[in-house]
This record gives structure tokens, sequence and C-alpha cells, in this order.
């Protein structure tokens, strides 16, 4: 059953390989620099090793913007962005599957009622306009360096053949990389919140979480959509869509593979910010626009006539027309799901501030009479939550988000089956795992309280100061407890 | 890649092979002339067979080049460029063995009194020949000297015109046989066309350096 669910997240990744494939190795296979056995072996390896290692940071901005929580819900989001895919490329329009997913997961919200993170939202939609803009900027300050080179230095034209064909292939394996790391989102991330996917310890030294599972398989599903499919894909975009010199080229394939890393990085953004400078945001983008950008960059710049407006007129049509479609199929889906197969799309988020609530929250610096109006009311609907919250309250944006968090009802038993079966030994410290055992059988109405009780019994999950050297700890922490939820969530128990 | 860079460097050895064969030709035509002139026969033969010999030398290494940029698929970009300019100067050295072995076949008579303008004439068609080869090398190695080369090719051929008319400007006034004048000004015209050749590569060259340069 479960592959099933995945398979739509699968299909995306398959159109994925076969199409934004090209983008790295189009211009290189298309002009035989490289052959295609070659790319597509680099290509599916960097792609796989990109979505495992880097995959992550663009993944957690998806699941900001909507986090679709029932594997049903996250099957058809995923089946309506691939159809959306499918039918772009049909109707012969330029389509992004970064563009088609984001449609699709907003596309749950409306139906489900969830709250759209307008943060997210914006984040990634200024992304968008930022990458192909960013791209361009990136490949005219590369083509220029690669001319002077290229121009300047007494190489035999055909040491430099050699050469260039080895950067393409270096690029390539970098731009793939950056696609798995950056794209992975795009395939498989509606399934990270809802897939049952434990983690895995081998020898105390390799961890590897369950999101990092489904990325590999993600990855893999990549692969097999370069292998089959992207030869035919490469060919065209190396012969009829741009006539690309190999200089201009490299300069157009590593400005795209930059830009998808620079907005992948988790490494990059902690660099940033540890020498005082904003981050980047970790968004999918697509990787088609960045290409697109980067070619329209360096005609600009040589002063090239001609270009086709109608073109870039189709691909801002895409951007528009894209999440629009993907919506629009996911909202009528779901409801099919829903009312015609009995399917549940989504897992039911409760809302209620309890005495318990209010103290904590009065901890944390946030008192306000209007929590006494909606105290011990249940909420079924995060939307209409959040709609009492701001008008019985004058709480700011960022902690009425928080409020939502700790109003969120998720029951929490501590099971005994799960807790000797569930729980990878060396993954936890003794102490960690001595502080779980005391709270057997306990139950928690809300996540924070088991994860507060946690802290009370061990000094071991308490998180260090908000620092660079304590990040990988304290997300190494988070991603711990977060497990624990998802394993000891009352739909989960055995013995109830 | 390390199969890459090897079969490059076998490749480079022969492009560079070729490029002397064309440039030991045209140094062999002028002493072939001179030795012509002079009625050194036994010199002048010796040196139709080493321009022969230059001339397969040259036919072979092009078409071993031209196997090789298809089989190993190398310079896709350039490839068409690189075999036109091959060719091409190819034909310069096959002008040169032409001309060489006509002198042999039909024996002119040449007048004495304008040996002088006949050697100076093959002293610029040689030049233009070894500047082109200076250009095609740089078009290889150091495409911003290309130019510097190809200039010169432009003046040396200017000038074996300009020598062509004044040598045929004195053989016509000559108080010799017209078929004579006619035999005479034919080689005066083959040994000028030489330059010409080299001209046209030079033009085609030009327009290979400005596609790699953009």
């Amino acid at each position: 059953m479960l592959l099933i669910y995945l398979s739509s997240g699968l299909l995306l990744g398959w159109s994925l390989g076969a199409n934004d494939a090209a983008n790295v190795f189009g211009t290189a296979v298309g002009t035989r620099m490289v052959r295609f056995r070659t790319a597509a072996i680099i290509c599916s390896l960097f792609v796989i090793i990109g979505a495992v290692i880097s995959g992550a940071g663009a993944t957690h901005t998806l699941g900001n913007l909507g986090s679709v929580n029932a594997m049903a819900g996250a099957f058809m989001v995923a089946l309506s962005a691939a159809v959306t895919v499918w039918l772009m490329t049909r109707w012969m329009l330029p389509v992004s599957t970064s563009q088609a997913i984001v449609g699709a997961i907003i596309g749950w919200n409306l139906f489900t009622g969830s709250r759209t993170d307008i943060g997210s939202l914006t984040k990634i939609v200024t992304t968008w306009i930022a990458s192909p803009i960013l791209a361009a900027f990136f490949a005219i300050v590369l083509f220029l360096i690669f001319r002077q080179i290229f121009n300047r230095t007494p190489i035999h034209l055909l040491r430099w053949d050699a050469y260039i064909r080895a950067a393409l292939i270096i690029v390539g394996a970098f731009g793939s990389y950056s696609l798995g790391a950056n794209n992975i989102a795009n395939v498989i991330g509606v399934f990270v919140p809802v897939a049952p996917f434990s983690d895995v310890d081998i020898g105390g030294i390799i961890h590897i979480s369950g999101s990092q599972k489904l990325f590999l398989l993600g990855g893999i599903a990549i692969s097999i959509g370069v292998f089959t499919y992207s030869h035919r894909v490469m060919q065209t975009v190396g012969h009829s869509l741009f006539k690309l010199s190999p200089i201009t080229a490299l300069a157009v394939v590593l400005s795209h593979a930059i830009v998808l890393f620079l907005f992948a990085s988790e490494k990059l953004a902690s660099l940033l910010i540890s020498i005082g400078l904003p981050p980047l945001p970790l968004v999918p983008v697509s990787s088609s626009q960045a290409i697109v950008g980067a070619i329209i960059g360096i005609a600009i710049f040589k002063g090239i006539r001609g270009i086709k407006y109608n073109v870039l007129g189709g691909i801002a049509l895409g951007w528009v027309t894209t999440p629009i479609i993907a919506g629009v199929i996911t909202f009528i889906s779901l409801f099919f799901l829903q009312n015609v197969f009995y399917l549940e799309v989504s897992r039911e988020m409760v809302y209620k501030v309890d005495q318990s609530v209010i103290e904590k929250l009065a901890s944390k610096g946030i008192i306000q009479e209007g929590f006494q109006d909606i105290k011990a009311r249940r909420f079924r609907n995060p939307t209409r939550f959040e709609m009492e919250l701001r008008n019985n309250t004058d709480l700011t944006q960022t902690e009425r988000r928080l409020v939502m968090n700790y109003a969120r009802v998720d029951s929490i038993y501590v099971d005994e089956f799960l807790l000797a079966t569930k729980i990878p030994p060396d993954w936890f410290t003794k102490d960690q795992k001595a502080s779980l055992q005391k709270l057997k059988g306990e139950h928690f109405a809300y996540p924070w309280e088991f994860a507060d009780s946690l802290r009370a019994l061990s000094p071991d999950w308490h998180l260090k100061p908000d620092s660079r050297e304590y990040r990988v700890f304290n997300r190494e922490l988070e991603m711990k407890l977060e497990y624990l939820q998802n394993t000891f969530r009352a739909d989960n128990s055995h013995s109830e | 890649m390390p199969l890459l860079f090897k079969s490059t460097k076998i490749l480079e050895s022969q492009i560079d092979d070729f490029l002397d064969a064309i440039s030991q030709g045209g140094l062999v035509f002028k002493e072939g002339v001179k030795s012509y002139l002079e009625c050194e026969d036994e010199t002048f033969e010796r040196r139709i067979e080493a321009i022969k010999k230059l001339e397969n030398k040259a036919d072979d290494l092009r078409r071993q080049i031209e196997n090789q940029l298809y089989t190993h698929s190398l310079i896709p970009e350039h490839r068409g460029d690189v075999l036109g300019l091959l060719e091409n100067l190819d034909d310069v050295i096959d002008t040169i063995k032409k001309t060489l072995v006509n002198f042999s076949i039909e024996a002119p008579d040449i007048p004495v009194s304008i040996n002088r303008d006949f050697l100076e004439l093959t002293e610029m068609s040689v030049m233009a020949t070894d500047k082109i080869v200076n250009a095609a090398r740089a078009f290889f190695k150091d495409i911003s000297a290309v130019k510097d080369h190809l200039h010169k090719v432009l003046f040396y051929e200017k000038e074996a015109d300009r020598i062509e008319e004044r040598l045929n400007r004195k053989v016509f006034r000559m108080d010799i046989e017209l078929g004579l004048r006619l035999h005479t000004s034919r080689f005066a015209f083959n040994i000028s066309r030489i330059a010409d050749v080299a001209e046209g590569v030079a033009d085609r060259l030009n327009i290979y350096t400005i596609k790699r340069t953009v």
C-alpha cells in the first residue's frame, strides 16, 4: 500500500529525471562533448548523493508551506503535480516541477482548510523571481571569466577541448548534485511528514533518517527518468533550442548549478549567518528557469537581438498557470478521493488552549486576556483557530504561529511495546533512554508536554545555546524528539 | 580521461607534423626553382622527389587527423573548421608540387634576364606560405596571435601580384617568340598562384578565428 501511495511521487521523480537532467547535461550530450552513457551515470549518481545528503533544507520550506499529514493526501498532491507537469509538457508549455508541487500543496491546504503559511509562500515566490535573475548574473560573470581565459591562454585547441570535456563532466556532476539537493523536495517532500520510515543507525556512525530513505527512493526514481527518457530531451536541448558554444554551455550549466546549490545548501546558509549575512532561503527552485535565465543573461550581455519574446512570455505564463492548474487538479481530485473513495486525505488538526497551554505561553512571555475567551474550546480547523486568535488577541504573526504550535493537540502515549521495538539502541544516549523508560505508560495531550517531561528527567534532552557550534547538535536533538512524537502518537499505540 | 589526453597528444604532434610538411614544401620549392633557373638538373630532380614525398606525407597526415577527429568526436564545435583549414592548406602544397613538377615536364625556356624576378616572385609566394603555416599553428596554439600572421600573408600575396605584373610587362616587351612569352608568363602566374591559394586560406582562417573568439 505504501508503495502505491509513493508511486505518484516516484512518477514525479521520473519526469523530473527525464526533463531536468537535460538541463544539466543537455548541451554537453547534444554537442557530443560527453557521451550519453557517461552523462547518465554521473547524473544519476550525483542526483542521489545530493538528494540524500542535502535534500532536507528545501524540503523543510515546503513542509512549512503546508504540512500534508495523511498518506492519501500526499499521494494526490504528488499525482496532481505529476499530471500538471505531463499536461503542460503535452501542451508544449515550459513547466517547472517546483511550481506544480507548490500549487498542489496550496490546493491541499485550501481543500482541508489548513492554513497556507504566507511567510513561506512569499519566500518561495520571491526565490522563483530571484533565481533566473541570479542565474543570468552568474552566467555573465562566468562567461566573462571563461572567455578571458580561453582567449588569452596559449593552450592547444585540442587540449582545450579535453579540458572543457572534463570541466563539463565536473560541472555536470555538481549540477546533478544541486538538482538532487534542491529538487528532491518537489518529488518526495510531501511524503516526509507521513511516510512511516524509521531511522536506521549503522554502527553508531552513520545515521540514516527516515526522510533520507525517502530521498534515496526519490533519487532512484529521478535516475530511472534520466536513463529511460532524458536522452531524447538532451538531444532537443543540445540541438534545436539553443545553440551554445561549449564555453557558453559551461558558463550556463555552472551558473544553474550554483543557483540550485545556493537555494539548497544548509551549510552555506549557516555559514552566511555565522559571518553576519542574511541566509538565502532554502527553496526548491525551477531548474529550467535557472537555465533559461542564464542563457538570456548571456544573450543580453552579448547584445544579441532577436530574443524570442514569445518564448519569454510563455515561460512567464507558465509561472502563473502551473501552480493554478496544479492547485485546481489537487482540489478536485482530493474531493473525489475523500467523498468517493472515502480515503483520509488529511489528519484532523485539533487546537485547544487550556490552562497548561496558557501557563506555558506565559513562561514564554505571551500573556493575553483573549485566551480566556477561547479557553477549552476545541478547534478542528487551523484557519478557523488562527482567525479566532486574530479576533481575540493582538498577537504578532510569529507569536500566533507559536501559540498554534503549543495549542496543537496531538496525543502521545508512551507505549511499552513501541518502547521496546522502535527505539534504535545506538541513536539515543543512555540517559535519554533511561528517561524514556521512566515515562512508560504516560499520556500527554500536547507534544510540548512530552518534550518538557523528558527535559525534566534528563539534561541530555536540553537544547544548547543557538550558536554555530551547537547547530548540528540541536538539529539532531529536534530530529530525535520528532521521531519519538511520531512513534508514540496515540493512534500508533498497540496496547490501547 | 587519461586516454583522452593521450590521443590528444598524438593528434597535436600529427597536426604539427602536417604544418611542418607544408612549411618545408615551401622551402624546397624555393630551392627547386633556384636550381632550375641555374640549370642544376641533378639538384632540381632531387627537389622534385623531396616535394613529392612531402606532399604525400601531408596527405597521409591530413587523412589520419580527420579520422581521429571523427572517431574520438573531438572538438565537435570546430571540427568542420579544422577540416576546412587542413584541406585548404593541403591545396597550398598541392599547388607547390604541381608548379615544380610542371617545370620538370614543360622545361620552360625562361630568359636569363628575368631570373631575378622569378626568384623574387618565388620568395614572396614562399613567404606567404610560411606565414599562413604560422597563422594556422597559432590558430591551434595561441588564438590571439593569429591576426599577427594573417596580415603578413596578405602583404606577401600583394607583393607577389606586384612582382608578377612587373615580370609580365618585362616578358611581353621582350623580343622573343610569342609562345615563349606566354609560356614564361604562365609559369609566373603559377608561382604567384601559390600566394593566392595561401591568401584564400587566410580569408577562411580569419573567419574561423572570429568564430572561435566570440
